[in-house]
């Protein structure tokens, strides 16, 4: 009978692929996205992060960049910045979702909660020639989004995903470049959740570098500068977006401070979440190196 | 007392010389892209960046060269085993048409960054109109010359076509469902979790119904025909198609592991997964006992070696496959280079290999002729499988490397490598991967060659009969 008749096949056949259908993709509308998903925190795209996404939709920035932070400690940690795993909730006015299937380059959804900078001078450097702060990175220069940003479908857009928009937020639109759009949408990545800061040491004043003899631990203290203070102070700490290190007469205990602390009106990020009190002492001793 | 059926066969030569074309510029762009990850600068802005012509690479390969492919052999095979004429060779060629105004307007809207960015679909809603309305006029010409057959039996290889015209249909309308801003812009109806929920289903089951279902049709087909052996087992090859269809749109999920999409759902997709294997091996084990007695083919017939080679790598994707879907192992190998070993494994070993046999055999049947060369056809074989192996292999030593760097802690929990080291270490594989690609391209352009000397004889004996 199923071997001499197409039509009987062919509803069977869709009857049997829409069983599994309906279980794991039909039925959880029921559930995801539904009020138990919700974040209160979580806002909508204004227009100029609209715009931005838009851009980073066009340019496919998610062939390398995931977007979602999994629920494994060495995710948290790596593309976290202080934040969490990702939710459901944050995600709920992603029209489409952009979390992407390879990470060629690091996870984007807490992006926004790296640098604390609100010109984003890091991006702006870094879109425009990845290699400049980023000797060995793979990614292509988007220099060529300095230009100006079409707002023709800015309001359209907003109406389309009901988002809530007021008139200042299409003033905001103006004069600005693709460039300001895509940095706009990457600095409110992850950022709507509040971030409980980790508080630096209580006393650091009472305390004093342990490493007095920086050939002991140059090697590590070296690969530590590289790692997280090269891309701003440069290779050889002559200060590149961020202040020149070399012959800093910062005493050791402000050093210490500002490492673990940060600068938030500079874009200084704190480092008290990620390096324990010895790695920053060895900065120090490592920064302090002209010095001594 | 009937005239031989008369079979249409231009449009199938149509298919299929696109579908190479295709299929040759999928691997260009891909051999470039893999030149851009080791070397940036050859990025050139904007219409020549990764991130543009990625899409264009999936696409070309799996639109141009596979469904390209498959529907010219489709009208091939279905005209056979209905012994039927087809149903309308004037709907063919305007199917042919449309789908390579579609897929040449695909390449140049996906270079201007008009990019839905879900994978495998991607194109912006007029193109994907054209692309539904390319696959329904192609399943209405297959559908009803089957309907008005004359052979009373639907061989599997029918089931198979059949539950790809359905199957595709559906997946690929619900995953483009979008709301238009314009004509080059619209977004789609599901957000977030929910998009990305569908995205999978979508994306895991094209892997069904476009790079599983119609190889198996070709392979059914093709290797009885091939080896002159009827295939082992009918009953089998019914209980691993109902059980195949029936399983495979659980797994979606499987792509989505540890992400904030249900845990149920997410635990159902890797015990289906895990499932999988049987119907899966059940064509493989199909496929081997078919060869049962006669194994010296393996030597002696070019195109049993592409088919068993390519059935072999079916096996070993159905098994890896499952393995990537389970929690602990996909924490460690997901968004790693291991993924694209996998993919590449099924795409450039099974699928292409199972498409090469059956454009080889085709080719000689529709020109009446022996193939121009199969020492070409042998070292074509060489190469594409040297160049595979070397891909998925060094792919895998990357994502393993990079995956346990990725996850390496210090002993006070913080992380032991910055991302940047990690990508460092994974440098060199990107460039034997590029090389391997390279390797490919040489055993794509012997193959090229091949068919075209074939029917230039062809049309030189016809000419001298005449």
């Amino acid at each position: 009978m199923l071997e001499k008749n197409p039509v009987i096949f062919i509803i069977l056949a869709f009857v049997v692929i829409m069983i599994g259908t309906s279980v794991t993709m039909i039925a959880p509308f029921k559930w995801i996205n539904g009020p138990g998903d919700r974040i209160a925190e979580v806002k909508p795209y204004t227009p100029l992060q609209q715009e931005g996404r838009d851009l980073y939709m066009r340019e496919g920035c998610n062939n390398c960049h995931s977007q979602t932070v999994r629920t494994l400690a060495s995710d948290v940690e790596r593309y976290g910045y202080g934040g969490s795993y990702s939710k459901s909730g944050e995600f709920v006015y992603d029209r489409p979702h952009l979390w992407g299937s390879r990470r060629t380059g690091p996870d984007l959804a807490h992006i926004g909660l790296k640098f604390p900078d609100p010109n984003g001078a890091w991006h702006r450097k870094h879109m425009a020639n990845p290699q400049s702060v980023v000797p060995a990175s793979n990614m292509p220069s988007y220099a060529f989004l300095n230009k100006a940003l079409d707002t023709t479908y800015s309001e359209r857009k907003m109406k389309l995903l009901g988002f809530p928009y007021t008139q200042a937020d299409l003033d905001e639109l103006k004069g600005k470049s693709e460039m300001d759009a895509i940095i706009a949408y990457m600095r409110k990545l992850g950022t709507d959740i509040p971030v409980k800061k980790v508080e630096a040491p209580a006393v650091v004043s009472a305390q004093s570098n342990p490493f007095t003899d920086l050939k002991a631990i140059e090697e590590e203290a070296e690969a530590l500068y590289k790692k997280h203070c090269a891309s701003c102070h440069g290779e050889k700490r002559e200060g590149t977006l961020g202040p020149a290190l070399k012959g800093s007469a910062k005493p050791e205990a402000e050093l210490f401070k500002l490492i673990a602390q940060g600068v938030e009106a500079k874009g200084m990020p704190g480092f008290s979440g990620s390096l324990d009190e010895q790695k920053i002492w060895k900065l120090v001793t490592y920064i302090k190196l002209d010095a001594k | 007392m009937s005239a031989p059926t008369r079979y249409f066969d231009d449009s199938v030569k149509g298919f299929i010389t696109w579908s190479i074309i295709w299929g040759t510029i999928s691997v260009v762009v891909g051999i470039l892209i893999s030149l851009q990850l080791a070397w940036p600068q050859l990025n050139v802005a904007p219409y020549l960046t990764y991130g543009r012509l990625r899409p264009i690479h999936t696409n070309a390969g799996i639109f141009g060269w596979g469904i390209g492919s498959f529907i010219g052999l489709f009208f091939y095979i279905t005209q056979r085993l209905t012994k039927t004429s087809l149903w309308s060779p004037g709907l063919a060629r305007v199917t042919l048409w449309l789908f390579n105004i579609g897929i040449a307007s695909a390449a140049v809207t996906l270079a201007m960054g008009i990019n839905r960015t879900k994978e495998y679909a991607e194109l912006e809603w007029p193109l994907a109109v054209v692309v539904a309305i390319i696959w329904v006029l192609f399943s209405i010409n297959v559908f009803m010359t089957i309907f008005k057959r004359k052979e009373e039996q639907m061989y599997i290889s029918l089931w198979y076509i059949m539950a790809a015209l359905v199957g595709v249909t559906v997946l690929y309308v619900v995953n483009n469902l979008g709301v238009p801003l314009h004509l080059f812009k619209s977004y789609p109806i599901f957000a977030g979790t929910n998009d990305a929920n569908v995205q999978w289903w979508y994306g895991h089951n094209a892997v069904a119904m476009v790079l599983t279902a119609p190889p198996l049709a070709l392979f059914y087909y093709f290797l009885p025909k091939v080896t002159g052996n009827p295939i082992f087992s009918h009953r089998m090859g019914i209980i691993a198609f109902w059980s195949l269809i029936f399983m495979y749109l659980w797994t979606g999920a499987h792509h989505l592991l540890w992400t904030p999409v249900p845990d149920w759902i997410q635990t159902l997709a890797m015990a289906f997964s895990i499932m999988l294997i049987a119907p899966s091996w059940g064509a493989v084990m199909n496929g081997y006992l078919t060869m049962n007695g006669r194994w010296d083919q393996m030597k002696t017939n070019y195109l049993v070696k592409f088919l068993i080679t390519g059935i072999t790598f079916y096996g070993l994707q159905t098994l890896q496959g499952p393995m990537q879907s389970i929690r602990s192992f996909s924490a460690f190998i997901h968004y790693t280079d291991w993924v694209p070993g996998h993919v590449h494994m099924g795409t450039l070993g099974w699928v292409s290999m199972i498409i090469f046999a059956a454009v080889y055999y085709t080719t000689t049947k529709m020109c009446e002729t022996e193939i121009y060369s199969v020492k070409l056809a042998d070292t074509h074989f060489w190469l594409v499988l040297v160049g595979q192996l070397i891909y998925s292999i060094t792919m895998w030593i990357a994502g393993v490397q990079q995956g346990s760097m990725l996850l390496a802690t210090n002993t006070d929990g913080t992380l032991h490598y910055s991302f940047m080291e990690t990508m460092i270490a994974i440098m060199p594989y990107y460039k034997i991967r590029a090389i391997s690609g390279i390797i490919y391209l040489v055993g794509l352009v012997l193959f090229i060659y091949n068919i075209y000397k074939t029917y230039q004889k062809s049309a030189v004996s016809q000419t001298a009969k005449a």
